[in-house]
């Protein structure tokens, strides 16, 4: 117990911090992006399980993380696909088709894991990790922060390359006005249906690649509902982060403690059942909407297909 | 915060009770039903085709185990049990607009409770006061818990769908805390809430296995459909379930009803947490979570939050349950599957819905 705030256990509770906050920053960002756009995306934990599930596969397989991102990016954009033709194109409505895409997923990646890997419960090598130097030498936070996969420092990365996006280009305007006025997007010449589509399909890819970090950067294996929550997660972050991409990045930050406090005080030997621990992440989220929930702003159009020439 | 995507049902609901229903109406309603079913038995069978597992053999053996079997039929029917109850809850919450998917937390939370409190008060009163006081206490808990975010949703506008859900994770866990902290039975070795004997249960029917909290079940849910579509109370949850705006502009105390929506919800999946133990369980062990909640949700869309054809899902859900249980033992299929047919199916049927209507407005057109 003499180590509980010891260097080494800090460093430690950081890094996993990180590691558990990478996938929730991804499905934070995707989710962000479908609300920006107008379409309220609950089916965002079947796509991480689906990229969880066919990133493993990936990279089991052809022995390269790499190829396995690749793979699970497709794996979310092929749920994806079946949201936007349902929900973007035709009107369904979103939050029925969500539950069921998710659901589907869960059923699904539960069922080939079960035919494919429940005798060998094959796992990955652990990842390489890429150290900066000069940074990395930094007590404590050098070792966590800046010791990590190469996807981490990519996935940071992606924040600030959103948020350019979103203020600085054409196609940020075009996502943010088929979330608040769909109709005026239509009027000014752009296909409303096509922005929602590239939104949607956008978040499928990041939500399995969030999904193929979690197996394998983060467990380096692949089990049924290894998800947990994490894509409901990311729905809460978009919500709460009003549309920045760098409060997405503060959220998941924040649950990654949280959830890394989970493992921690195991190690610690502290003698509390894990169920009391794993309440924290969702004890957190259901504080801070108490507390912000009536200043998080969505988009006007929400959740409500377009249809041109509708009232 | 809120979002205006209340159910699509919800706003033809109004006129549903007064449509009259023709032969050919039932025919095309049959049809629309019973094509998409099969199409997603078709679709989901081709997965199992994929994996290597012989589907008519698969559905077959479920259809036997689940609906033929004397034994089978009759776990089918107890099982119906507190599906119901959760449909009900359902189905009056997603008439009035508000999505509630925070049923497992609430189901898990009636069952604990129901499980500590019933072994506890049968040693001091005689055994059908203790249910029925079990019954209350596991609802009262499940409605306290769903005040987090009906107060949320009602006074500051925070969408129901996400503080549900992490209402539902959290329930989750504090279940599981209560079973192995709090009520744990100190006579065994495995983390267990206190066994309610076998005859202080809920009776069963008959000479059979049946539970009677399938007719309560049954109540519950035949309850609920006379009460949204018959009563003056019924009418206001639709109308804030159509139209939130006009129900405030009506005069509806909307903060209010919303409140008393989520406790109507969370105390029906309270007690069919409590039926489930009460009739059938005996106890909660640690870390047993059947996810009902989250199953029923489809069933309740399928149905089209009619209470009477919710009974005929249930029973189909409960069928699939019962006989995917049997068949995971025996051909090594895991029950997920069930979770993938049912999801297909709810996804053709969105799709054949779509087809249709967009089949009768063509055919509209062209009439004028």
């Amino acid at each position: 117990m003499t180590g509980l705030f010891g260097e080494i256990f800090l460093s430690a509770l950081l890094f996993g911090a990180v590691t558990a906050a990478i996938p929730l920053l991804l499905a934070g960002l995707g989710e962000q992006m479908s609300e920006k756009a107008g379409v309220l995306n609950i089916g965002i934990e079947g796509m991480m399980l689906a990229g969880a599930y066919l990133g493993f596969v990936g990279a089991f397989y052809s022995g390269s993380l790499w190829l396995g991102f690749l793979t699970s990016a497709g794996g979310g954009i092929a749920v994806a696909l079946v949201m936007a033709l349902l929900c973007v194109r035709i009107g369904l409505n979103q939050i029925v088709i969500g539950i069921a895409l998710t659901l589907g997923l869960e059923g699904l990646t539960a069922l080939l894991h079960h035919f494919q890997f429940s005798r060998s419960y094959p796992r990955l090598p652990a990842v390489d990790v890429t150290v900066i130097p000069l940074l990395s030498d930094i007590p404590v936070i050098g070792p966590a922060l800046f010791r990590q996969h190469l996807s981490v420092y990519l996935a940071v990365a992606l924040v600030f390359a959103m948020g350019y996006v979103y203020r600085r280009t054409q196609l940020g305007l075009n996502l943010q006005a088929a979330g608040d006025k769909p109709a005026a997007l239509d009027v000014a010449g752009i296909d409303v249906v096509r922005t929602r589509t590239i939104a949607v399909l956008t978040t499928g890819a990041l939500a399995g690649l969030g999904g193929a970090f979690l197996a394998n950067v983060g467990a380096g294996l692949f089990i049924p509902f290894i998800t947990n929550g994490a894509g409901f997660l990311g729905i809460v972050l978009a919500m709460l982060a009003r549309g920045r991409p760098v409060w997405v990045l503060f959220g998941a930050l924040l649950f990654g403690v949280c959830l890394s406090l989970t493992t921690a005080m195991q190690v610690a030997g502290i003698n509390i059942p894990t169920d009391v621990i794993q309440m924290l992440p969702f004890l957190a989220v259901m504080i801070m909407l108490v507390l912000f929930g009536r200043r998080a702003s969505l988009p006007a159009a929400l959740g409500i297909p377009y249809e041109r020439g509708a009232r | 915060m809120s979002i205006d995507t209340a159910p699509s049902a919800g706003a033809t609901a109004l006129d549903a009770t007064a449509a009259v229903v023709t032969r050919r109406d039932i025919q095309h309603r049959l049809l629309m039903t019973l094509g998409p079913i099969l199409a997603a038995l078709i679709i989901a069978g081709s997965i199992l085709l994929a994996v290597g597992v012989d589907p008519l053999a698969y559905y077959s053996f479920v259809l036997k185990r689940g609906l033929l079997s004397p034994l089978g039929i009759q776990q089918t029917l107890t099982r119906m049990a507190p599906l119901l109850f959760l449909a009900a809850g359902l189905i009056v919450a997603f008439r009035a607009g508000m999505w509630n998917l925070g049923g497992d937390g609430q189901f898990l939370l009636g069952a604990v409770t129901a499980a500590a409190s019933a072994p506890a008060l049968v040693q001091v009163m005689p055994a059908w006061l203790a249910l029925i006081c079990s019954f209350v206490i596991a609802m009262l808990v499940a409605m306290i818990w769903s005040l987090v975010p009906a107060l949320l949703r009602a006074y500051q506008g925070v969408n129901e769908i996400i503080t549900t859900l992490m209402m539902t994770f959290l329930g989750t866990s504090l279940a599981n805390v209560l079973v192995k902290l709090v009520f744990r039975d100190p006579g065994t070795t495995v983390p267990q809430t206190r066994t309610l004997p076998v005859e202080d249960r809920l009776p069963r029917l008959f000479d059979t296995t049946i539970t009677s909290g399938l007719l309560l079940g049954l109540v519950a849910i035949i309850t609920v459909h006379l009460v949204m579509t018959r009563t003056a109370f019924g009418l206001k949850l639709r109308i804030v379930g159509a139209n939130p705006r006009a129900a405030i502009h009506a005069g509806l105390g909307v903060p209010k009803l919303t409140v008393a929506v989520f406790a109507i919800s969370a105390g029906l999946a309270g007690l069919a947490g409590a039926v489930d133990i009460l009739g059938v369980q005996g106890n909660v062990r640690a870390d047993w979570n059947p996810a009902y909640g989250l199953a029923v949700i489809p069933v309740v869309f399928l149905a089209r939050m009619n209470g009477f054809a919710a009974i005929g899902f249930v029973f189909l859900l409960s069928v699939l349950s019962i006989g995917g249980e049997s068949a995971a033992r025996r051909l090594g299929v895991p029950n997920h599957f069930t979770l993938v047919l049912v999801s297909i199916v709810l996804i053709v049927l969105a799709l054949a819905e779509y087809l249709d209507h967009r089949y009768n407005q063509s055919r509209r057109e062209l009439k004028r």
